[in-house]
């Protein structure tokens, strides 16, 4: 068995369920902090998707796209932070 | 060799993100699913990175994916703390068998962020805040 079928036939679909159980819990999620961090799950599994697929297709570009989108998942979830707290403030 | 050490660390990584992905569904608490998202998905995608680093044995593809892992490992905690604490001061409740709460009280009676969310306080600490600059 090549490497390359072991990761598109093995890896890629358990991490595409994972990102389909973290999408049940973003819809569910009871309150907006639970449904920032779950996003914030989802685009780092999202990071081991397009590094699995890089490899897949043995594409070394995509490596780029991941190390943007670690950068702004950060930058999202520091900014929804900010807001919660902004609400809480402005709550009370 | 080197497709086995492949092989080995990218299932290592998926079967960890998985266990992150199931302990987000399960977990009954926000706290507990911030550490669970936090130490699993920061370990399952570093070792998906690791196993990259290995498969491209390219300098510049190497850097790169070690600087995707230390990125990562940098980031998520400072993430997960921000969201804890606001979560904590927007009053998201805690699980009923949480047995210790080491912030009860603490926030209210040292403001340290929050001026108007003192709730049941004697009248100097309202003073005291009113004082304060938002």
């Amino acid at each position: 068995m090549n490497i390359t079928d072991f990761f598109l036939f093995g890896i890629l679909p358990l991490l595409g369920l994972a990102v389909l159980l973290l999408f049940i819990r973003f819809l569910i999620g009871p309150s907006l902090a639970d449904r920032v961090i779950a996003l914030d799950l989802m685009i780092t599994v999202g990071i081991g998707i397009i590094v699995v697929y890089s490899i897949i297709n043995d594409q070394p570009t995509f490596m780029d796209i991941a190390m943007i989108l670690a950068l702004i998942a950060f930058l999202g979830t520091l900014s929804f932070s900010y807001y919660l707290k902004q609400k809480a403030r402005e709550d009370e | 060799m080197s497709d086995f050490i492949i092989a080995l660390l990218s299932t290592l990584g998926t079967l960890f993100i998985l266990l992150a992905a199931l302990g987000m569904l399960r977990m009954p608490d926000f706290y507990l699913r911030v550490s669970v998202a936090t130490k699993g998905g920061s370990l399952g995608v570093g070792l998906i990175l690791i196993a990259a680093a290995i498969y491209f044995s390219d300098f510049g593809m190497t850097t790169r994916a070690l600087a995707i892992l230390f990125f990562i490992l940098i980031t998520a905690p400072v993430s997960a703390h921000l969201l804890g604490r606001v979560a904590y001061l927007s009053k998201i409740e805690l699980w009923e068998k949480t047995s210790r709460d080491d912030l009860r009280g603490k926030y209210e009676r040292e403001k340290l962020e929050l001026k108007g969310k003192i709730r049941e306080t004697d009248e100097d600490e309202e003073e005291s805040s009113e004082n304060e600059p938002s």
